[in-house]
C-alpha cells in the first residue's frame, strides 16, 4: 500500500534512507521521514546532531553530498536538484544565521521574491515596518533577523516552510508574532482537512509551541530520527529524562 | 593670455610617461576635431547627443543650475540657470578674468607627464564653474563631455572655483556613441574649494572598448571645506588612468572618494590621493570594483602632516572571473604625531553563503549573482542631494551587471 500512487499523493516530502556526508564526514544516517500535505512537524535533538543538516540537504544546500537514499517533494525526486528549482517547486526555508546583503534593502528583496506582494502590508504585519529601507540583514539583532525570515516568508508562500530555531533570540513579545505567522504559513486558522501547506522546524526548548500549532515530532540524535510522535508527549519526555530518554527508546510510538 | 613659462615646461614634458598605467602613444591620434555648431538651449542639441548624456545620468532639464556641453573639442552649451552660479567657457573665462592666471595650472603641473603636456599645448576648452560667494544649490550644474569623433584626442581643461559659503553640486558624464572605434579623452581638472564651501562632484564614465582615459585632477580645500567626489565607471574602457589628488589644507577641510567600478576588459587604474595638511581635517576614501575581466588597480593614498587628521581608506574587490585581476594598493602616510589613519582592504569572491539564501528564495544562480553584485555597487554616498543620489542609484541598478 505505502508505495501506491495514492500515497504518494498525500505526502507532500517523502524522505527515504537519506544518508549525507560532509568533507567526508557522514552526519546523517538513514533518515526516513514524512510529512503530509497540511501538517506541521517538530524537530527535536540536542547540538550537532544533524536538525539543521537536514533541513539544509532539503532545501539542497550544495555542500552536502547524498551517499544513499532519496527525497521525494510533490511526487518529484529532487535529491539532485538546485536549490532555487526547489524553491520554486514551494519549499521555504528560515535560516538560523542568515547572511546580510549589502546594499539589497528588505522591500526589495520581498519585490524579486514575489513581485505581486504587499510588501508594506506584510512588513507592516510583523511589525518590522521600520526595516523596510534596511540592508538586508545588516546589523539586525537576533530577533530582527527572526522577523526578516518570516516577511520574506510571508512573500515567497512555500508550500512547505522549515524553521530552523525561529525562536532563538526573540524576546516574548516577538515570539508570540513569529508564532502567528508560523500558524498563517501553515493555514493553521483553516479546518485540518482544507490545509495544503506543510511545515518542518527546529526548537530546542520549545517555546514556539506555545504559540503555534504542530502535528507530529521527530528526535535526532546522532544523524538518525530515532523516534517520532505527539509534539507534547514527546517534549514532556525530553524535559523530564532529556535525550538520553530517547537513547533508550521510550517514546510513545 | 600667453602663459609662456606653462607652454615651456609643457614642452619639455611632451614624452614623459605618467607614474602609473598603460603608456599610449599621443602620436596615433589626431588632434584636430571638426568644429560643431553652438547651441543657445540644451533642448536644441543634436538627439544623439542629448541620449548620450542622459546615458550617464546628465538630464539637460530645468532641475539644474546650468549645463556645459562639449562635443569634441567645442562647447556647444555653456549656460547658468541660477544666479549663484556662474558657467563660461575656459576660454571666455580666461579673457573675462585676469585673476584666473592664479589659478590655471596651479593643481595640476602642466608638465606633470605626456597627456597634461599634450592639453597645455592645446587651445584651452573645458569648463569654468564659480559658485560665488554665500550663494547655495542643491541643484546640480550638469555638464557632459562628448567624444564624438573617431581617432580623437580629445583635451579638455576645467576650473572649478566654489567661493566662500557657497554650496555647489556638479555632475558630469563623460561618453561616446557606440560608432566610435577609437578615441583619448585627456581632461585635467583643478577645483578650488574655499572657505566653509561645500561642493559634491559626480563623474559617470561611459566610454568604448578602444577609448583611453587620462583624467588629472587637483583639488585644494581651505578651513571647514568639503568635498565628496563620486566616480562610477560600468562600461567597457581599454585603459583608463586616473590619481586625483586632494589637499586639505584649512582647519576642519574634509574630503570624500567613492568609487565604483564594474570591468569586464582592458586596464583600469584608479585612485585617490590625499594629503591632510591641517589640523582636524579628514578624509575617506572608498572604493568598490566588481572584475569579470580586465585588470583593476585601486590605489588609495593618504598622507597625514600634521597632529589630529583622520583618514580611512576601503578598498573592497569582487573578482568573479579567472581572466580578471583587481590589484588593490591602499597606502597611508603618517607624517606627525597624534595622527588617527586606517584602511581595510579586501578581494574575494562572491560569498556562497549569500547566494544560497537568495537562491533559497527562488532567485537563480545567476539573478542572485547580479543581485549581490548590484549591492556591492550601491556606496552610500554622502553629501549629495537626493535627486543625485537616486540617479548614482539607477545607473548601478540598470546595468545588466552579470557574473562571470
Amino acid at each position: 500500500m505505502e508505495n501506491s500512487i495514492c500515497l504518494e499523493v498525500i505526502w507532500l516530502l517523502e524522505i527515504e534512507d537519506l544518508s549525507v556526508s560532509i568533507g567526508g564526514k557522514l552526519v546523517l544516517k538513514d533518515v526516513n521521514l514524512r510529512v503530509g500535505s497540511g501538517e506541521t512537524h517538530a524537530l527535536f535533538g540536542p547540538n550537532g546532531t544533524g536538525k539543521t543538516t537536514l533541513l539544509n540537504v532539503i532545501a539542497g544546500i550544495p555542500r552536502y553530498v547524498v551517499e544513499g537514499g532519496s527525497i521525494v517533494f510533490k511526487g518529484h525526486d529532487i535529491t539532485k536538484m538546485s536549490m532555487d528549482e526547489r524553491a520554486r517547486l514551494g519549499i521555504g526555508m528560515a535560516f538560523q544565521r542568515p547572511p546580510a546583503i549589502r546594499g539589497l534593502r528588505l522591500k526589495e528583496l520581498i519585490k524579486i521574491i514575489n513581485p505581486n506582494a504587499d510588501a508594506t502590508a506584510l512588513l507592516k504585519e510583523m511589525d518590522f515596518a521600520a526595516f523596510a529601507d534596511r540592508d538586508v540583514n545588516r546589523g539586525f539583532s537576533g530577533g530582527e533577523v527572526k522577523r526578516s525570515e518570516m516577511v520574506q516568508l510571508l512573500a515567497q508562500r512555500p508550500d512547505f516552510v522549515m524553521l530552523d530555531e525561529p525562536d532563538s533570540g526573540v524576546d516574548l513579545e516577538n515570539i508570540k508574532l513569529i508564532g502567528e505567522a508560523i500558524n498563517q504559513l501553515t493555514q493553521k486558522n483553516m479546518r485540518p482537512s482544507n490545509r495544503t501547506k506543510s511545515g518542518l522546524l527546529i526548537t530546542h526548548f520549545g517555546h514556539i509551541l506555545e504559540y503555534m500549532k504542530t502535528d507530529r515530532a521527530h528526535v535526532m540524535l546522532g544523524g538518525s530520527i530515532v523516534c517520532s510522535g505527539n509534539p507534547k508527549e514527546i517534549l514532556d519526555q525530553i524535559k523530564k529524562s532529556g535525550y538520553e530518554g530517547c537513547v533508550a527508546c521510550l517514546c510513545p510510538t | 593670455m600667453p602663459m609662456p613659462d606653462v607652454e615651456e615646461r609643457a614642452r619639455k614634458a611632451k614624452d614623459k610617461k605618467a607614474l602609473y598605467g598603460i603608456d599610449i602613444d599621443l602620436e596615433s591620434y589626431e588632434s584636430d576635431a571638426r568644429p560643431h555648431e553652438e547651441v543657445k538651449e540644451a533642448e536644441e542639441l543634436p538627439q544623439e547627443v542629448k541620449k548620450a548624456a542622459l546615458d550617464v545620468g546628465v538630464k539637460l532639464d530645468k532641475e539644474s543650475s546650468g549645463a556645459y556641453v562639449q562635443m569634441d573639442q567645442t562647447p556647444v552649451i555653456a549656460k547658468s540657470t541660477f544666479e549663484g552660479v556662474e558657467l563660461l567657457s575656459i576660454e571666455a573665462a580666461l579673457k573675462k578674468y585676469d585673476y584666473l592666471q592664479d589659478y590655471w595650472w596651479k593643481l595640476v603641473a602642466p608638465d606633470a607627464d605626456k597627456y597634461t603636456a599634450e592639453v597645455a599645448q592645446s587651445p584651452p576648452a573645458g569648463y569654468f564653474i564659480r559658485a560665488k560667494k554665500g550663494m547655495k544649490t542643491v541643484f546640480p550644474v550638469k555638464s557632459c563631455l562628448y567624444l564624438g569623433s573617431s581617432n580623437l584626442n580629445q583635451r579638455v581643461h576645467n576650473i572649478i572655483i566654489a567661493e566662500e559659503g557657497s554650496e555647489l553640486h556638479v555632475i558630469t558624464g563623460c561618453t561616446t556613441p557606440a560608432h566610435i572605434q577609437r578615441g583619448l579623452h585627456v581632461g585635467v581638472s583643478e577645483f578650488f574649494i574655499k572657505k566653509n564651501a561645500k561642493v559634491s562632484f559626480t563623474m559617470v564614465h561611459s566610454w568604448g572598448k578602444e577609448v583611453e582615459v587620462r583624467p588629472r585632477t587637483g583639488i585644494t580645500i581651505d578651513e571647514g571645506g568639503s568635498l565628496s567626489n563620486n566616480y562610477i565607471c560600468l562600461r567597457p574602457v581599454k585603459t583608463l588612468q586616473t590619481f586625483p589628488t586632494a589637499t586639505l589644507n584649512g582647519r576642519g577641510a574634509v574630503a570624500s572618494f567613492n568609487t565604483v567600478i564594474y570591468s569586464s576588459m582592458g586596464n583600469i587604474d584608479v585612485g585617490s590621493n590625499v594629503i591632510l595638511n591641517a589640523p582636524e581635517t579628514s578624509s575617506e576614501s572608498i572604493s568598490r570594483v566588481v572584475s569579470v575581466g580586465g585588470e583593476v588597480i585601486a590605489r588609495g593614498r593618504m598622507t597625514g602632516k600634521v597632529p589630529g587628521a583622520r583618514a580611512h581608506l576601503e578598498c573592497v574587490g569582487l573578482l568573479l572571473s579567472d581572466k580578471g585581476r583587481i590589484y588593490s594598493i591602499p597606502e597611508l602616510d603618517g607624517q606627525s604625531r597624534d595622527l588617527d589613519m586606517s584602511h581595510e582592504a579586501a578581494v574575494g569572491r562572491i560569498s556562497e553563503e549569500e547566494l544560497e539564501y537568495l537562491m533559497a528564495r527562488g532567485l537563480s544562480s545567476e539573478q542572485a549573482t547580479s543581485v549581490i553584485v548590484r549591492g556591492f555597487l550601491d556606496v552610500e554616498i554622502k553629501g549629495l542631494p537626493e535627486e543625485l543620489k537616486q540617479e548614482i542609484k539607477n545607473i548601478t541598478q540598470r546595468e545588466d551587471l552579470k557574473g562571470a
